[in-house]
C-alpha cells in the first residue's frame, strides 16, 4: 500500500518557489547570513548598555577622581585621589564597615532561613502547594517597596504588634533586655538597627529563597538516598551532599541580599537609628552637602566590594546556578 | 542457617496501592538472587524495603537474623548500586568511592587506599582523580559498584544496574558480576525486568508480578517448570497453552506451557501432529521466530538457522515430545 493512497496529493516540485516581494528576499538573506540577524538583534541593547549603561557608571567614576572646593564649594576639574583619601576619614570609614557588617548579617540570615524553605519547595512540594510556594514568595515582591518599610515601621514601632504581642505572651522583659543593649538595642525596634536588620531580611529574603531553591531542584533525590546508604547520618548528609550542592544557589541568592543591602538607602532611613549607611551617605553628598566627588567615590565602594565578591562567587560556581 | 534476608508476609501499601503484598521471601547466604518482573510488579520496592529507604506496612523483615523495621538506611550494613548510580557529582571518583568510609570516620591515607584497591577490583585503577560527569556510563556503574563494595557490605543490592548500558557492555558486565560474586561471596540481591539477564547470572530467581510472588526457583525450575501461565509467558515467552488443548495431549483437564524451541514445525499438510498456518516469521540470527495458527491457538516456535523455513500462509504441522509439555500448577 503506497502513502499516496492515503493522503492522496498532487504532483509537487523539489524546490519550491520563493514566495514574493521584499519578505521572500529578506527571509533568505537572513538564512543565508545567520550573524546578520544576529547583529540587527543585538544592536540596540548594546548601543544602550554601551552608551547609556556603561557611559553612565564611566562619568561617575570620573566625578571621583575630581575634589570639591571647601571654601567655594565648587567642583575642582583637577585629577587627585584627595576625595579617596577623604573615604578614609573615621566617620566616613564608620559608615563602609557599618554597612558592610549590616549587609554581611542580613546575607547570613536570610541563608540560614531560605535554606529550609527552598529545601520544602524542592523536595517536597508538588502541584498546587507548589504553585502556593512561588505565589507566597513572589507576592511581597508585586507590592512596593515603600508602603512594606512602613508597615513594618508599624509593626516594629512601640506601640505596634510586636510590643503587644510580646506583652501578651509575658516577654515584654526580654524585649526590654535586647532593647537595652548596645549598638543593636535603642527606644524601640523601630529606631534600632535589630529593626533595621530585620526589615532588610524581610525585603531581600525572596532573592535568596529563589535561587537556593533552583540548586537543591537540580539535585537527585537518589543523592540524598546514596549518601544515606552509604552510612551518612542526616546530619552527615547535609554536610557533605546537600549543603555543598547547594552552595552555588545561596553563593548567588547572597549576590542579590549582600548588594542590594549594600546600596539600599530607604529602609536605613525610615527604620532604624540617625547613623548613616553607604545609600545614605551618598544621598546626602550628592543633595544637601552638594559634594558631588564624595557621592561618587562613596558609590565606589559597593562596586569594588561587589567586584570581589563576585569574582570570589564565580570561583565557588555560583554562576552556574542562575 | 540463618537467612541473609527474610521476609515473612511483608506488605508495603501507598494508599490503596499495593505495592508489595504480603511477601514471603528468603535468601541464603552468599546467594545471587534476582527479582525479576514487569514495570511496577513490587521488586524494586523489595528492594527499597531491604535497603531501608521504604518501611513495611505490614510483615517482619531481617537480615541477617536481626529485625530491621525501623532501622534507618544508615544503620543497615546494606550497600545499593543505584539505577542510575547517583554518583556524588561534586567529589571525585576516588572520595565518592570513599565516602561510606569518611562517614565512618576512616582516616583520609587509610579511606583513599582502600578505595583504590576497589577501584581496581572493578577494572578501573587509576581512575580515582577524574570526576563522574567525565565517565562513560560503563565506567560510572563500575564506580557505583566500587562505591558499595568498599563497605563491604553483608547484602549488596543492585537496582536494574545494566539497564542504561548496551548490549556489548551488558553482556560482559553480566560475567564480571557473576564472577565478582563469587569470588567476593556476598549476598547479592539483582533487581530486573530482563529474563535473559535474570536466567544467566543468578542462583535463584524470584518471578515477581502485582506486588506479589509467583514463583521462586533455579532459572532452570523457573524457565522449565513455571508454575503460571504469567510466569510462563513472562520468562522467555513460552507458549500457554489452555486445559482444553492440554488435556487432548496429557489426558489431563490443566494449563500447560511448551517452550517455542521445543515444536517442530513439519512441511507437511496432512498426517500425525497439530495442523496449523504460519502468520509471520522473524530472522533473528541464530534461530528464526515463526508465529503460527493452529486453528485460532497462537503458536510461537523457534527455528535454528540452516533449516529450510517455510513462507507465511504455508499449512504445516506441528509435532512435539510429550514430555516437553510442561503441565502448570496454576487450577483450570
Amino acid at each position: 500500500m503506497s502513502l499516496d493512497a492515503v493522503v492522496p496529493r498532487p504532483a509537487a516540485p523539489a524546490v519550491l518557489p520563493r514566495s514574493g516581494g521584499l519578505r521572500g528576499v529578506l527571509s533568505d538573506l537572513l538564512w543565508r547570513r545567520p550573524g546578520l540577524l544576529l547583529l540587527l538583534m543585538l544592536a540596540p541593547p548594546l548601543l544602550w548598555l554601551g552608551i547609556v549603561y556603561v557611559g553612565s557608571l564611566f562619568a561617575l567614576l570620573l566625578q571621583s577622581f575630581f575634589s570639591i572646593d571647601e571654601f567655594s564649594g565648587l567642583i575642582n576639574r583637577q585629577f587627585t585621589l584627595k576625595t579617596y583619601g577623604d573615604l578614609f576619614q573615621a566617620t566616613n570609614l564608620d559608615i563602609i564597615l557599618r554597612t558592610v557588617t549590616m549587609a554581611a548579617l542580613v546575607t547570613l540570615a536570610s541563608a540560614v532561613i531560605a535554606f529550609p524553605i527552598a529545601y520544602y519547595a524542592a523536595r517536597y512540594a508538588r502541584g498546587r502547594w507548589k504553585a502556593l510556594f512561588y505565589l507566597g514568595i513572589m507576592l511581597p515582591l508585586w507590592s512596593s517597596y515603600l508602603v512594606k518599610v512602613y508597615a513594618w515601621k508599624l509593626i516594629l514601632a512601640k506601640e505596634g504588634i510586636l510590643t503587644w504581642l510580646f506583652d501578651k505572651l509575658h516577654l515584654s522583659w526580654l524585649l526590654d533586655a535586647w532593647l537595652s543593649l548596645p549598638i543593636v538595642g535603642g527606644n524601640s525596634l523601630s529606631v534600632s538597627f535589630t529593626g533595621t536588620f530585620i526589615v532588610f531580611v524581610y525585603v531581600w529574603l525572596p532573592f535568596m529563597i529563589l535561587p537556593v531553591q533552583a540548586a537543591l531542584e537540580r539535585v537527585p533525590g537518589n543523592l540524598v538516598e546514596a549518601s544515606s546508604d552509604l552510612g551518612a547520618s542526616p546530619g552527615q548528609t547535609f554536610r557533605n551532599v546537600l549543603f555543598p550542592l547547594a552552595l552555588p544557589g545561596i553563593v548567588a541568592g547572597s549576590i542579590f541580599t549582600f548588594s542590594l543591602t549594600l546600596g539600599d538607602y530607604i529602609i536605613p532611613q525610615i527604620i532604624g537609628t540617625s547613623r548613616l549607611f553607604i545609600g545614605q551617605a551618598v544621598y546626602a553628598q550628592q543633595g544637601t552637602a552638594g559634594n558631588i566627588p564624595l557621592a561618587a567615590a562613596f558609590t565606589v565602594v559597593p562596586i569594588v566590594i561587589m567586584g570581589f565578591y563576585l569574582w570570589g562567587a564565580k570561583r565557588m560556581g555560583a554562576f552556574d546556578a542562575l | 542457617m540463618t537467612s541473609a534476608v527474610s521476609f515473612k508476609q511483608v506488605s508495603r501499601h501507598f494508599g490503596s496501592v499495593r505495592a508489595v503484598d504480603a511477601v514471603d521471601l528468603d535468601i541464603a547466604p552468599g546467594e545471587f538472587f534476582a527479582m525479576l518482573g514487569p514495570s511496577g510488579s513490587g521488586k524494586t520496592t523489595c528492594l527499597r524495603l531491604i535497603a531501608g529507604f521504604e518501611q513495611p506496612t505490614a510483615g517482619s523483615i531481617s537480615i541477617f537474623g536481626e529485625r530491621a523495621e525501623g532501622v534507618p538506611p544508615y544503620r543497615r550494613n546494606v550497600n545499593t548500586v543505584f539505577q542510575d548510580y547517583a554518583l556524588f557529582p561534586h567529589l571525585n571518583v576516588l572520595d565518592n568511592v570513599a565516602y561510606g568510609l569518611m562517614v565512618k570516620g576512616v582516616g583520609k591515607a587509610e579511606r583513599h587506599k582502600a578505595a583504590e584497591e576497589a577501584l581496581a577490583l572493578v577494572r578501573l585503577p587509576g581512575y580515582g582523580g577524574r570526576r563522574p560527569g567525565q565517565l562513560s556510563g560503563g565506567q560510572r556503574q563500575r564506580v557505583a559498584l566500587a562505591r558499595a563494595l568498599v563497605n563491604q557490605p553483608k547484602v549488596l543490592l543492585l537496582d536494574e544496574p545494566l539497564g542504561a548500558l548496551d548490549l556489548k557492555l551488558r553482556e560482559n558486565m553480566q560475567e564480571e558480576l557473576k564472577s565478582l560474586q563469587k569470588a567476593l561471596g556476598i549476598t547479592f540481591v539483582f533487581v530486573t525486568h530482563d529474563q535473559g539477564e535474570a536466567l544467566s547470572m543468578a542462583d535463584r530467581v524470584a518471578v515477581f508480578n502485582d506486588g506479589r510472588i509467583m514463583q521462586v526457583g533455579t532459572p532452570e525450575d523457573i524457565y522449565q517448570q513455571p508454575s503460571t501461565r504469567f510466569v510462563a509467558d513472562f520468562v522467555g515467552s513460552s507458549n500457554v497453552l489452555p486445559p482444553d488443548f492440554v488435556q487432548r495431549y496429557s489426558g489431563q483437564h490443566r494449563w500447560g506451557s511448551l517452550r517455542p524451541e521445543s515444536i517442530r514445525v513439519g512441511r507437511a499438510a496432512s498426517g500425525d501432529g497439530v495442523a496449523a498456518r504460519v502468520v509471520s516469521s522473524n530472522y533473528l540470527g541464530a534461530t528464526t521466530r515463526l508465529l503460527l495458527d493452529a486453528d485460532g491457538l497462537k503458536l510461537h516456535a523457534m527455528i535454528p538457522a540452516g533449516i529450510s523455513l517455510p513462507e507465511p500462509g504455508e499449512a504445516v504441522m506441528l509435532t512435539f515430545n510429550r514430555d516437553q509439555l510442561h503441565l502448570m500448577d496454576e487450577p483450570a
